[in-house]
């Protein structure tokens, strides 16, 4: 059931949510039977951003029923640490690989952006939006004039795939997608998570040491179709579906809404090998609808 | 390290049976080319039937168990896994009954390290946290001291699956009235400096068992607990903060030595909604 996007072949349509599998830990855990049998037909890695960060205190995670909420805050090695220990490693992976960026400035994803834009380990970038403009103070995703002006920066800095991972925690959604399309966006990618809280039953105060966080998994599924099908209905350029996937059942509607790629996220937390029977679950329910 | 590496995804493992323990259950489940975990690694672990899924309801989420002990041994090994019936996925992994389905990932996790040249082994365990000193004194030898607190008499009837344990219970039911610590105090006064301690328990007792370990100088390996969706380094949400920052307890732990930890704020996020 192999696919084309972005000028990219692979081999089925489910990949990662970005920051839901890292692939140099699950190396340590499951060995050499995680490349033999590797989930996804392309790996997007966690976010990078400039500088390094340790993340939020913990704790960080909160169950709902179907679902969690995550306030993990983006640790990662920052640039350098990932050019030097991350991309060597993920270079080795049989799939295409998508990095995905962050910045609180337009000038820190263009640095970003250049940094990976002519790497030939990497396939595509993924510009993570769901962060404020320390110069304009809106978020990135949330407005279609700043996501246009963002794309206007970045845009000549690389001629690889730009794929602007959407926030759902915005009022028109695909007033942004249409935005991003209109800069140069070769795909957008949605949803991230929802904001969420939970409070502490015994104290009444926020259990995330981050106090909100984002609402991933089975509970998301039905905003995720929605904004998925309101997306596709404003613009031309591929999407990349996901939230709450954890069938070849759900996939497939996230693509009969419109999606090209459908992303596997909370669903590896309960299998790690969920990418695999996600896409062989579709790849059946594709074969026999077409008959 | 201590670490064997697991099977890529989730596997069934048929339920063998099921045995109560005073407060605790014991789910022994068979593991057909299972590899032999180390002592102090952990599986993920849920039911095949009513957990998450279509239903929408919790338990959505694995649980993490260290593994009590395996016998038989390779291609058809048995795990055992203590649980307490706590929340509402150990309510439903205590439900099941002989000839259910567990869906497991694992072993996972680094496990105890030999202790250093010169000393030997002491056992700490509070409640159901004495699950992997089990599978370590089944290593290392029966006559390995055990040192083991629980909250009562009903609890204290877990203290059963060790040899050579000397018990604590809160309310004095059983054996010393008091903490499992003062016992602890007591072990490392008289003979400290032949001793490593090996503890697991719940984060205030491991906070104690550090910080007298601490005070007498004598090593400790930990085995923590903290809320983890994954356990296999990739949500990221299971941190805990160590002299070099956060680890993922999932990668680096969950056994960790008592010097890398920060004193109490390392067990500020630990304990899990079970």
């Amino acid at each position: 059931m192999s696919v084309e996007f972005c000028g990219l072949e692979l081999v089925h349509p489910i990949i990662n949510a970005s920051g839901t599998f890292d692939a140099i830990a699950a190396g340590r855990a499951f060995g050499e039977e995680l490349i033999e049998r590797f989930p996804f037909a392309a790996f997007v890695s966690k976010t990078v951003t400039l500088q390094p960060r340790q993340g939020n205190p913990p704790p960080r995670l909160w169950e709902l029923a179907g679902g969690l909420i995550n306030s993990i805050g983006l640790p990662n090695q920052g640039l350098r640490g990932y050019l030097q220990h991350d991309l060597p490693e993920l270079a080795r992976l049989p799939v295409p690989l998508i990095v995905n960026v962050m910045g609180s400035s337009r000038d820190q994803v263009a640095e970003l952006v250049a940094a990976f834009g002519e790497r030939a380990e990497v396939a595509a970038l993924e510009l993570n939006v769901s962060c404020p403009n320390v110069e304009t103070g809106l978020l990135m995703g949330a407005d279609p004039a700043e996501i246009a002006a963002l794309l206007d920066r970045v845009r000549p800095l690389t001629s690889k795939p730009l794929i602007v991972k959407l926030t759902p925690n915005a009022t028109d959604v695909p007033a942004v997608a249409r935005a991003a399309q209109g800069a140069g966006a070769d795909a957008v990618s949605l949803i991230n998570t929802l904001r969420g809280m939970a409070l502490d039953p015994r104290t009444g105060r926020p259990w995330l040491g981050g106090v909100t966080g984002g609402v991933s998994g089975a509970a998301v599924r039905a905003v995720a179709l929605a904004q998925v099908h309101a997306v596709a209905q404003a613009v031309e350029i591929p999407i990349v579906g996901m939230g709450g996937v954890a069938s070849g059942a759900d996939a497939l509607d996230l693509m009969r809404a419109g999606a090209t790629l459908v992303a596997v996220g909370t669903e590896s937390f309960r299998d790690p090998a969920a990418g695999l029977r996600v896409a062989s679950e579709l790849a059946e329910l594709a074969a026999n609808s077409a008959v | 390290m201590s670490r064997s590496p697991a099977p890529f995804g989730r596997r069934a493992a048929k339920i063998v049976a099921r045995e109560t323990l005073g407060a605790y259950v014991v789910i022994r489940a068979s593991d057909p080319g299972g590899p032999v975990p180390r002592p102090g690694q952990f599986y993920m672990l849920q039911a095949a039937e009513r957990w998450g899924g279509g239903e929408g309801e919790r338990p959505f989420l694995p649980r993490a168990f260290s593994v009590l002990r395996m016998i038989g041994s390779p291609p058809t090994p048995e795990l055992h896994f203590l649980i307490e019936d706590v929340g509402p996925g150990t309510n439903r992994l205590c439900e099941l009954e002989a000839g259910e389905e567990l869906l497991l990932v694992g072993p996972l996790g680094n496990g105890f390290e030999a202790p250093r040249e010169g000393r030997g082994a002491l056992l700490v365990g509070g409640g159901v946290g004495i699950a992997p000193l089990a599978i370590w004194q089944d290593e290392l030898d029966a006559s390995t001291p055990a040192l083991l607190g629980f909250r009562d008499a009903e609890h204290a009837v877990g203290a059963g699956l060790m040899a050579n344990a000397s018990v604590a219970t809160d309310d004095g039911s059983v054996g010393h009235h008091g903490l499992v610590t003062d016992l602890l105090e007591e072990q490392l006064d008289a003979r400290g400096d032949e001793l490593e301690v090996y503890a697991c328990g719940p984060p205030a007792m491991l906070e104690a068992v550090r910080a007298t370990c601490v005070r007498h100088a004598v090593p400790a390996q930990l085995a923590l607990e903290s809320g983890m969706a994954c356990g296999f380094g990739a949500c990221f949400g299971c941190v805990v903060p160590t002299v070099d920052g956060y680890v993922r307890l999932c990668l680096e732990g969950p056994v960790l030595d008592a010097e890398r930890l920060v004193g109490a704020a390392a067990f500020a996020g630990t304990g899990a909604g079970h």
